[in-house]
């Protein structure tokens, strides 16, 4: 079920009409893959999982701060 | 094995993937940006914390559960305030747009 939210997310990300839906279904496809990964822990036994999971929430947040500020400076209306 | 929470979080977990799966679909239908973005941030949280909820309850380790609880509020801050940021762009750029 969760495979399917992320295969419709990454159909989503392929042909958004624009780059803020291309960020937001990023955005959705890195939680999924957190609660993928979750899952995946508790069914496997696989404690370090957990953490794998946890690396992938931080990048996400850093990913969207970082993308947002490139294009802000490229569209020069970095003042704001 | 059919303890009580085990069901409990079971069913918890299900309904966060039917969360998220619902979010999706949000994601790919609704018409314009702020309206996706809100699908989005709604299906993100919910269904996180429903299925950690769930996996908490499954899990009967308090440290395993206070590591995914840990991981949900980054979630959610991290999810809130890239919402935010996102919806500001889409207003300036609306405002340039729009003549002026």
């Amino acid at each position: 079920m969760l495979a399917v939210s992320l295969a419709l997310g990454l159909v989503r990300l392929s042909r958004g009409p624009d780059v803020m839906d291309r960020l937001a279904a990023a955005q959705l496809v890195g939680t999924v893959g957190v609660a993928i990964l979750l899952i995946l822990a508790e069914v496997t036994g696989d404690a370090s999982l957990r953490l794998v999971a946890l690396l992938f929430a931080l990048l996400g947040a850093v990913t969207v701060a970082t993308f947002l500020r490139v294009t802000l400076v490229e569209t020069g209306t970095a003042s704001k | 094995m059919n303890s009580i929470p085990d069901v409990l979080g079971a069913l918890l977990v299900f309904a966060g993937t039917a969360f998220a799966v619902l979010g999706t679909v949000g994601l790919l239908r609704f018409p314009d940006p702020m309206s996706r973005l809100h699908a989005l941030t709604k299906a993100d949280g919910t269904g996180l914390g429903l299925c950690v909820a769930g996996l908490s309850l499954i899990a009967r380790d308090v440290s395993a559960a206070m590591l995914m609880i840990l991981l949900w509020l980054g979630v959610m801050l991290s999810g809130a305030t890239a919402a935010h940021l996102v919806a500001r762009r889409l207003l300036a750029r609306q405002e340039s747009a729009g003549g002026n």
